[in-house]
């Protein structure tokens, strides 16, 4: 039978520039038969393709199940072309112009690439800064578009012949693997001493030196892809307490770094989904539970049953890994709770106090990314923080945000700050940039603002951002708002939260209100007042509060977001007068302030009321003495009661403690008042902390599922979406959704974009621009 | 003390107390106005202003309403170098304050205006119903002197000034707050209340090209710090292990979850003094009282513009913004 030759226009759309897709599509049309062109355009790449109409199929086949590891096709189209077919397949290099998909993420090293790092015969072998158009730099080295070699900080570095002719060879690996590099041409590495850098060893001797640094206890400050890291050996427990004396962290849990998945399995539990996290190319910190009676020593998470752990992602780290071979320390280079240090030059002003050692190299960095950190829940990589190996991976927003929505910035939120930015159909988030109240931190802000706005070729029509008056991301927002003549549209952080979920899962624009269970810390709701625990009936235009827990002061304000006893006092102050309090909880509170603080609680002087749902946790935590006196991190009391819940759970809490719930005219409260003196009995009869921990979880999930179902049945909604900070506990998450969905709800939780404040920005660029549509349609 | 139709004869008798209490001048200002001479400037600048006084309670460790009033005035004047001539005082009384209280708050304001070098020479009393006020109101009103070889101004501060403040943090707003029996908070703090004219003196003697001066009240030193950065245009950096501050203060203010940056001070001033002058001007106000624990808070530097920025404890700068009203938690 013949097959009559054919012609189509491929349209490919996704994460398809940046990422060697149009050398991928070059090799498949040789394999397929297929001759015609490729070239990179604003929407994505598109292919003229001539050949038979098997040969079509069999390329188009390819192009989706063959795809490079770091593609991700969104959409394929394809249109009858009517062109005489050329007699070869021929790539059509870049012309510029408007092109937003090709900001990529950072990607870890590839297994061809590691194999030539450890091939003694490969002219690469050891070179720690070789990469191919499947792995290596590429955000953190962005300066400019194009994606080109002279816009990123490898344009000092002008390639040898022999890298060259790689890098023009359509069949090769390299073929316009922009930041290719070999000991010839590229840049080099060294360790020096730390306070004097004239004792330096280049080259090879440099990881050995660091190698034995770590041996010895010391502390290494290494300059990876977004920033430097301080290490040490994991195994040493005086070499942990040093570095935490020395970065004064005593208590918040470091990551590790271990060499492969295998050598994962003496200390940590891996599933399927959470190795596939760990050798993706994205390469997270992957939270993982520790073994039990494992073999590394206490102190790298106090009071956790989980660990951070990643996998070498740089050829530096691996060569590293291969030197040490024992599990390393390896925590961000931030002093001062300033973002991590990026430059030779102030590594070696502001980390020497911390390190003994560096190992740094000539190779710049433009953009700190700091390390992603996902755990997987139901099966899922679920992120904590997007940083290196996720952004800025652009998000597709749902039907109705047309292509042609006008732009947005939003500004997100304060402490775990990430702006967006809405462009042709894709949401961008940045990566993770930290606590605004530092200089530091907003100085980055400032400038990744400026980069993004250039990259994406920006003119927002709206500016977004959180209501709160004390938010340094409003004035901010504020600022470029009036700078520039824009709206600024405030979004509330709740709304932001249910709608950044509902962004994910492609909840279109015209829809129908849905529920968001959103619980959090603090946010600002309605009418200036602090919410953290409500149900929403919500689209994005507008959100209508259903149900909220019952608010309670926070006594001396930010301070009770550092010291757990303050929310258990408040909340006893509360439930009755001082007499009635249970004795072992007083005990509790013993030595502490108790009296000015009820007395300001009286008066109101700097108490103010919150539903905060992170609060009362914290208050639990108090009660069951995991967390008493003050947390040393932030959420370290709910992780400490979320740990020891789980560490004593046996599947079924048979008696979970009971909430009740009020109804009020304009929407259902729960009160938690209750669960104190069921807390209190359990620790009459020294029941551990671990089944109080998990009796409260227990509980919480079956009230609020209660509260959900019935506004269920009163709205006529099936699905939940569930978002707030207070979601990263994944036992909570997990006994919601459990009956919830055993009430015959459907669940979305979180998949792409934190459910802390990492993910406010993605919510508020939908709410803005929602908004902002409704108003100019209307007026 | 009572009000209403027959208030004539009380209001004759509330006058007579305030009269008592400041003397002379206005019992020679038999016209409707006090007459002042103008040679008293001396070919200078005329220096005015005023401030209202609302505060609970209003006897408190260190002082009362009455003093607050005239050293909040009267610092308003000797912050901008000028030699406080004369006081007005108005007072909005509720009905039903004790006549001893308002003796008390009487001669207190004469003791603190004879203590700042100058005289109250006229001023006005209502007594309101119960409720209308709270227990008194008192508002004055202020004239000095500026020398003609006087100019200090935020707007002169400039890169390299040191910043020094003459006393410890947050101590009238801790007192206060510690005096509010409802707290319960046992302390020995005093308020800092105090005229600071002769502090001022010290200073501009011992440094006289002192760019500005200024008096942290309400709002605290980080008020006066971003005021100081706004005028000139330059950045106010200190340093959190440099703030001097009474352990009871730092207390107070980490139990109720206040920044002492922010809590007012009554006699306290942050001044801006070239670097070669900051010790000469250090080892002056230590010689005074209400200057024993003068010392450099920070310095001003080229950037960022118009703003206050703090090196934390731990290394970190931190940026130290106005309050918008309320201090809101933000930690989500
Ligand atoms: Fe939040
Ligand atoms: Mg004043
Ligand atoms: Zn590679
Ligand atoms: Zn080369």
């Amino acid at each position: 039978m013949r097959d009559a030759p054919g012609a189509e226009r491929i349209t490919v759309r996704g994460l398809v520039q940046g990422v060697g897709f149009r050398p991928f599509v070059y090799l498949i049309a040789g394999k397929a038969g297929i001759t015609g062109s490729v070239r990179n355009t604003g929407a994505g790449v598109e292919i003229d393709a001539f050949g038979t109409g098997a040969a079509l199929t069999d390329f188009r086949n390819r192009l989706t199940g063959d795809a490079p590891p770091l593609a991700r096709i969104d959409a394929i189209d394809a249109a009858p072309l009517g062109a005489p077919a050329p007699r070869d397949f021929s790539i059509e290099l870049s012309t510029g112009g408007a092109v937003h998909a090709a900001a990529t993420p950072d990607a870890a090293l590839c297994d061809a690439c590691r194999a030539e790092l450890l091939d003694p015969g490969d002219r690469r072998h050891g070179y720690v800064f070789l990469n191919c158009t499947h792995c290596g730099p590429r955000f953190s080295i962005l300066r400019a578009l194009p994606y080109d070699r002279a816009n990123t900080t490898m344009a000092r570095f002008p390639m040898c012949p022999a890298c060259r002719a790689e890098y023009r060879d359509v069949a090769d690996r390299r073929f316009h693997a922009q930041p290719t590099a070999c000991p010839e041409c590229g840049p080099m590495l060294w360790a020096e001493h730390a306070g004097d850098a004239t004792q330096r060893e280049i080259g090879a001797g440099a990881i050995a030196r660091a190698a034995e640094c770590l041996s010895r206890g010391g502390i290494v400050a290494l300059k990876g892809i977004g920033g430097f890291h301080l290490a040490c050996d994991a195994t040493d427990r005086s070499a942990i307490h040093l570095l935490r004396t020395r970065k004064r962290r005593p208590d918040k849990p470091f990551a590790l770094m271990i060499r492969d998945l295998a050598a994962t399995q003496a200390f940590v539990r891996v599933n399927d989904a959470e190795a596939a996290a760990l050798v993706s190319p994205a390469a997270p910190i992957v939270l993982l539970d520790m073994l039990p009676g494992g073999p590394l020593p206490e102190g790298l998470a106090p009071g956790l049953n989980r660990l951070g752990i990643m996998l070498p992602y740089s050829p530096l780290h691996a060569m590293l890994m291969e030197a040490v071979d024992v599990p390393l320390v390896m925590t961000s280079g931030n002093p001062g709770g300033d973002p991590q240090v990026t430059t030779n030059a102030e590594a070696r002003d502001r980390l020497a106090d911390f390190a003994d050692l560096f190992l740094m190299h000539d190779r710049d960095i433009a953009n700190r990314v700091d390390d992603s950190l996902v755990q997987v829940t139901s099966g899922r990589a679920r992120p904590l923080r997007r940083g290196r190996g996720l952004a800025p991976r652009p998000l597709p927003l749902p039907e109705g945000f047309g292509a042609s929505h006008p732009q947005v910035i939003a500004f997100g939120g304060d402490i775990k700050n990430t702006f967006g930015l809405a462009k042709g159909g894709v949401a961008v988030l940045s990566q993770h940039i930290g606590d605004l109240s530092g200089l530091a931190t907003e100085a980055d802000f400032l400038r990744t603002l400026e980069l993004f706005e250039t990259l994406y070729g920006l003119s927002p029509a709206v500016i977004a951002a959180d209501p709160h008056p004390g938010y340094r991301s409003r004035s901010l927002a504020r600022d470029l708002a009036s700078a520039r003549g824009l709206p600024l549209v405030e979004v509330g952080h709740h709304h932001a939260h249910a709608a950044a979920c509902m962004v994910e899962h492609g909840v279109p624009l015209d829809t129908a209100p849905v529920l968001a269970v959103v619980q959090d810390g603090i946010g600002i709701g309605e009418a200036g007042a602090l919410w953290g625990c409500e149900v929403l009936h919500c689209d994005y235009r507008g959100a209508k509060r259903l149900a909220t827990l019952r608010t309670a002061p926070l006594p001396g304000g930010d301070q009770a977001a550092r010291q757990p006893w303050r929310n258990l006092l408040a909340r006893l102050s509360q439930a009755g007068t001082r007499d009635s309090w249970p004795a072992s909880l007083c005990e509790r509170l013993r030595g502490q302030p108790t009296e000015p603080l009820i007395a300001a609680m009286a008066s109101g002087l700097n108490t103010p009321a919150s539903s905060s749902a992170g609060r009362l946790f914290d208050a639990v935590a108090a009660a069951a003495g995991l967390c008493v006196a003050r947390q040393t991190y932030e959420g370290e009391a709910a992780m400490r009661l979320q740990a020891a819940a789980e560490g004593w759970l046996t599947r079924n809490v048979a008696d979970p403690y009971h909430f009740e719930i009020v109804d009020r005219p304009d929407m259902i409260e729960v009160d938690p008042a209750p669960i104190w003196p069921r807390i209190a009995a359990d620790l009459a009869q020294e029941e551990a902390p671990g089944a109080m921990a998990a009796r409260f979880h227990a509980g919480w999930a079956r009230i609020w599922a209660e509260v959900v179902t019935r506004l269920s049945t009163d709205t006529g909604c099936d699905t939940i979406f569930l978002s707030g900070g207070v979601f990263q506990n994944r036992l909570l998450s997990a006994m919601l959704a459990e009956r919830l969905d055993g009430a015959g709800l459907t669940v979305r939780q979180h998949a792409e974009v934190p459910a802390n404040d990492g993910g406010l920005a993605l919510g508020q660029i939908a709410v803005a621009l929602a908004r902002y549509q409704t108003e100019n349609r209307g007026g | 003390l009572a009000h209403g139709a027959g208030g004539r004869a009380m209001r004759d008798l509330i006058d007579e107390i305030f009269l008592k209490a400041f003397g002379e001048t206005r019992v020679s200002g038999l016209e409707d106005q006090a007459r002042l001479a103008l040679d008293a400037f001396g070919g200078g600048t005329l220096a005015f202003t005023t401030d209202s006084f609302v505060i609970d309670p209003i006897f408190f460790p260190g002082g009362d309403i009455g003093k607050l009033a005239v050293c909040g005035t009267v610092n308003d004047l000797v912050v901008g170098g000028a030699k406080p001539v004369a006081l007005t005082c108005s007072v909005i009384i509720e009905e039903g304050l004790a006549f001893a209280d308002l003796h008390r708050i009487a001669e207190s304001m004469a003791t603190a205006a004879a203590e700042a070098g100058c005289r109250i020479v006229t001023g006005d009393t209502k007594v309101v119903p119960r409720g209308a006020a709270d227990r008194i109101f008192v508002n004055t009103a202020g004239i000095g002197a500026i020398p003609a070889d006087r100019s200090l101004a935020a707007r002169h501060i400039r890169p390299g000034d040191a910043l020094i403040v003459n006393t410890t943090l947050g101590e009238h707003g801790a007192a206060v707050m510690a005096a509010r029996g409802d707290l319960g908070l046992t302390s020995a703090l005093q308020s800092d209340c105090r005229p600071l004219g002769e502090l001022v003196e010290a200073l501009l003697e011992a440094a006289p090209d002192t760019r500005a001066i200024r008096d942290a009240t309400r709002g605290g030193v980080a008020t006066v710090l971003n005021e100081f950065a706004a005028a000139s245009g330059t950045c106010c950096r200190i340093a959190e292990d440099k703030l001097p501050l009474r352990e009871e203060v730092r207390g107070i203010s980490e139990i109720l979850g206040l920044d002492p940056l922010y809590i007012a001070c009554e006699g306290l001033f942050v001044a801006a003094v070239p670097q070669a002058q900051t010790e000469a001007a250090l080892a002056a106000l230590r010689k005074r009282s209400g200057g024993e624990a003068a010392c450099q808070i920070g310095e001003v530097v080229a950037t960022p513009q118009g703003r206050a920025v703090m090196t934390s404890f731990f290394g970190g700068d931190r940026l130290v913004d106005m309050l918008e009203g309320e201090q809101l938690p933000r930690i989500c």
